[in-house]
């Protein structure tokens, strides 16, 4: 990633709606080519967040720095959205064709024909919808239209993008293919990104940092590493769900499987992964199988670690176990289990987990690992 | 959101346009021209107007307004200075307005006559008796229907006193119907229901192929209907447009117009709608 | 029965042969009611999407009144009307009493309000974060509102139509404000009434038939407009 300085800068940033304070972010600070994510439960203020900092929504005190100039509310604060995208979670095409809706950023600017002209195609191609130019925006599945809302922000050339859980209400499939789309256009443009999102897989596999808010503020920022790992309070912890994120570099690959060292374990997962490549993999607790030494039975887990327990805390129908094996590790235990293996706090246990059960969350190509 | 701003430019534009609008309907200039002849009904209706005012216009240049009402309405225009000129049929009331400081110059123009028209079965039997009242006598007695205009027009004040000359009130009896309509409609309505009331000829024989109804009684001077032109007293109400209602009341009066109304409805009806009074006195008609 | 037939014949009749009194009072009402529907649009659109779009103190109540105001009785309009034009009335300077242009200002309060409430109905009724979509795409305040205004104009085309509609087929207030004086303020309506007191009710027919045509191919005409661009 490039060490950009500070494109956008928050201080003191307030909103308020009908004398309640929805909105409270006393410093943020975004770099110029990063994706920032944000996830929080319904009514955190990602929203809110988001509109504020696009100059959408009035802040009721605090100021918005936009490369070194705070945005003021000139004209309505249009001069500075003019630089801006945003794309929300309903398209919000206008009743005309694909082409006149990927055009509407572009003849808003007043631009010549040529480059309406060319600036569309340009953004059709990139998501893959050239063939839907003349297509009234009617006519077209929500996939295809979400496509053409992305193109339409494209086509501006944005200097920041804002993404408002725009594939939540995509299936899953498209989804995907949407994801892959996007991801490659921001590389190409390196577009600085916020994407609020509810759900944590996209976070995690989209971000360069990710912020965790409630009730109108930012309870941490940091590396997708960082707060799935180390959450600084038990809300946040218990929003991230993915107990175990690991991090680590490619030392071996081939037919599909993939051997990746964590610290000094190494640990094999499935997956077209390039040897030299940075990955971060998640582990789900429910795939970790706990064994007590010495028994050793066959098992066709490609992963086997041994460790010892740190902590178990009780989660009402099961148990989850805290665990230390080179790296932290968790797993959710039933009480069954619990009790037959005697687990506890300092206990020496064989942890197990298959390779077909990690998720390769992130991975950075090795000419783009800068660490 | 503050946007008012680029809205008052589209408002702005919508008000100009408006006013412009608005503006276009009368120069001041113009005003001068226009002359508001506040009528009734039935005289619109004979046609008669439809061939003076033409004549008038061609030869003043001025521009007439025939704003036909019911006489009652008619007088409450010229009573509020919104008409220049009027030119009515109800002669009590007209004496009235005049010695109130309305009107002034009140002159005679023309008079037709009304009649009494019913089923040709002529239930009530009133056909051949000459005093109206005594018609109107038998009428009730008999119980038979009768349809009044009931709207304060010239015909319904001529009606009622009719009645007063009778001695009979009919509101509010069974066989007696209120239709408040204008003159030909009620004529319309005493064909289909085949009943009686009293019609200015004009409006009967311009409507009389498609009316089931025959002429019962006429002839009585109490059924003289006369029309005078009023012109409306500018002492009182400054607005008036003077001029114009002088000239228009002045080509009513004049011999061109009085040979027009002599010889009105001859070729269509086979006898004239009205006979020219000019200069008579009201008191030497029907002798 | 035989009534109606003689006013249909009639109808086609005068239709055919261009009578000219027939077609100048078809004209008129189109002029008339067609310059006061344009002006209820102009008007009747710029204000409709303001209430909309602003939020003020007392927005409410401008709300119910525009609503209420849908509902005004035409002929209390032309009363009113009327009495403003009076000679010796507020507006009386103007001098328009009795004026084809009296009976556009009465027909365009009529319309007016119509075209305000449903243009405002429709506004509120586009999805919510339209209007932030399409400030975020760099639009001023009046690029907004022309976007949105266009995003409406299947049901802003339908307010339109209500309108005309409301106001060609109005009799009462064009009576009393334009006092139905032939050749210059007597217009379809008015001669259908004026016809039918005087017991011409074949010609009144013939006039009344000939207003449902216009009224009915104008609408066929918008209506078709609309149709085709009928939404997912």
């Amino acid at each position: 990633m490039s060490k950009g300085s500070s494109i956008l800068k928050v201080r003191d940033l307030q909103v308020r709606k009908a004398g309640v304070l929805i909105l409270d972010i006393p410093a943020l600070q975004i770099e110029e080519g990063e994706l920032l994510s944000l996830i929080g439960p319904n009514g955190a203020g990602k929203s809110t967040l988001l509109q504020t900092l696009a100059s959408l929504t009035k802040l009721s005190s605090g100021e918005i720095i936009f490369k070194g100039r705070t945005v003021t509310a000139d004209h309505g604060g249009f001069a500075y959205r003019r630089r801006l995208s945003m794309v929300f979670q309903d398209p919000l095409l206008f009743d005309t064709t694909v082409f006149e809706n990927v055009a509407s950023g572009l003849r808003i600017r007043g631009m010549k024909k040529e480059e309406i002209d060319q600036g569309v195609s340009e953004n059709l191609e990139r998501f893959g919808i050239s063939h839907l130019l003349q297509r009234s925006a009617r006519k077209i599945s929500g996939g295809e239209a979400q496509r053409v809302a992305l193109a339409r922000a494209f086509a501006t050339q944005p200097e920041i993008l804002f993404l408002d859980e725009p594939f939540a209400s995509l299936d899953p499939p498209t989804r995907e293919s949407l994801l892959t789309d996007l991801e490659e256009t921001l590389r190409q443009t390196a577009t600085t990104t916020l994407m609020a999102t509810h759900d944590r897989m996209e976070a995690l596999r989209f971000s360069d940092r990710i912020a965790v808010m409630n009730q109108g503020k930012i309870f941490q920022i940091g590396s997708p590493y960082e707060v799935m790992n180390h959450p600084v309070d038990p809300f946040v912890a218990s929003f991230v769900g993915v107990e175990t994120i690991l991090e680590g570099t490619v030392i071996k690959a081939d037919q599909g499987s993939f051997l990746t060292l964590v610290g000094t374990k190494k640990i094999e997962a499935v997956g077209d992964i390039g040897l030299g490549d940075w990955v971060t993999l998640g582990i789900r607790p429910e795939n970790v199988t706990l064994a007590v030494p010495p028994a050793h039975e066959a098992t066709s887990a490609r992963n086997v670690f041994p460790g010892t327990v740190e902590k178990v805390v009780p989660m009402g129908l099961y148990y989850k176990v805290q665990l230390q094996c080179g790296f932290p590790l968790v797993a959710f235990i039933t009480t069954h289990s619990l009790d037959n293996l005697k687990l506890e706090e300092g206990k020496k246990v064989i942890a197990s987990f298959k390779a077909t059960s990690i998720q390769v969350v992130k991975k950075r190509e090795k000419s783009q690992a800068a660490l | 959101m503050k946007m008012i701003k680029s809205r008052k430019f589209f408002c702005l534009g919508a008000l100009a346009l408006l006013t412009a609008l608005l503006m276009m309907g009368n120069p001041v200039q113009a005003q001068q021209k226009n002359i508001i002849l506040a009528t009734t009904t039935s005289t619109q209706d004979s046609g008669l107007l439809d061939v003076l005012i033409p004549m008038f216009e061609k030869k003043t240049g001025f521009f007439v307004k025939t704003i036909a009402v019911g006489s009652g309405q008619a007088m409450a225009m010229g009573q509020k200075g919104e008409a220049d000129v009027l030119l009515v049929h109800s002669p009590a009331a007209e004496k009235k307005f005049v010695a109130e400081g309305f009107g002034v110059n009140r002159r005679i123009i023309m008079h037709n006559d009304f009649i009494v028209v019913g089923p040709g079965e002529d239930p009530a039997k009133i056909k051949g008796i000459k005093s109206t009242p005594d018609v109107f006598k038998k009428i009730a007695a008999a119980g038979a229907l009768f349809l009044s205009r009931a709207d304060k027009s010239g015909t319904h004040t001529k009606e009622m006193g009719i009645w007063k000359a009778a001695g009979i009130t009919p509101g509010g009896q069974k066989w007696y119907q209120e239709t408040g309509l204008g003159m030909g409609q009620t004529l319309n309505v005493a064909s289909e229901k085949k009943g009686y009331t009293l019609a200015d000829r004009g409006t009967y024989l311009a409507l009389k192929k498609n009316l089931s109804l025959d002429i019962l009684a006429e002839g009585d001077a109490i059924l003289l209907n006369v029309y005078h032109v009023l012109e409306i007293n500018p002492a009182k109400f400054p607005k008036v447009n003077v001029a114009g209602g002088k000239a228009f009341a002045d080509f009513m009066v004049s011999k061109e117009a009085q040979d027009v109304i002599k010889t009105f409805g001859v070729e269509k009806f086979g006898s004239p709608l009205f006979f020219p009074d000019a200069g008579k006195k009201e008191e030497d008609l029907g002798k | 029965m035989d009534l109606i037939f003689e006013g249909i014949y009639k109808a086609f009749y005068l239709l055919f042969t261009l009578d000219p009194e027939v077609m100048g009072v078809t004209l008129l009402s189109l002029q008339i009611s067609g310059t006061a529907t344009l002006i209820s649009l102009f008007v009747g659109i710029s204000v409709g999407t303001t209430v909309a779009l602003a939020e003020f103190p007392g927005r409410k109540f401008v709300v119910s009144l525009i609503n209420t105001g849908m509902g005004l009785p035409p002929v209390v309009v032309g009363l009113f009307v009327t009495i403003f034009l009076w000679r010796n009335g507020p507006l009386g300077f103007l001098g328009i009493l009795y004026t084809p242009a009296a009976m556009i200002l009465a027909q365009a309060v009529i319309a007016t309000p119509i075209v305000m409430g449903i243009t405002l109905a429709a506004i509120q009724a586009l999805p919510k974060n339209l209007r932030l979509q399409i400030l975020a795409l760099g639009a001023t305040r009046l690029q907004m509102v022309w976007i949105l205004v266009k995003e409406a104009k299947l049901p802003l085309l339908a307010g339109v139509m209500a309108g005309f509609g409301g106001v060609i087929s109005e009799v009462g207030a064009s009576i009393m404000v334009g006092g139905n004086i032939k050749g210059y303020s007597r217009v379809l309506t008015t001669a259908t009434v004026m016809e039918t007191s005087r017991g011409n009710f074949d010609i009144a027919i013939a006039l009344g038939i000939i207003l449902l045509l216009l009224a009915y191919s104008i609408n066929l005409v918008l209506t078709h407009i609309q149709q085709r661009e009928r939404p997912r």
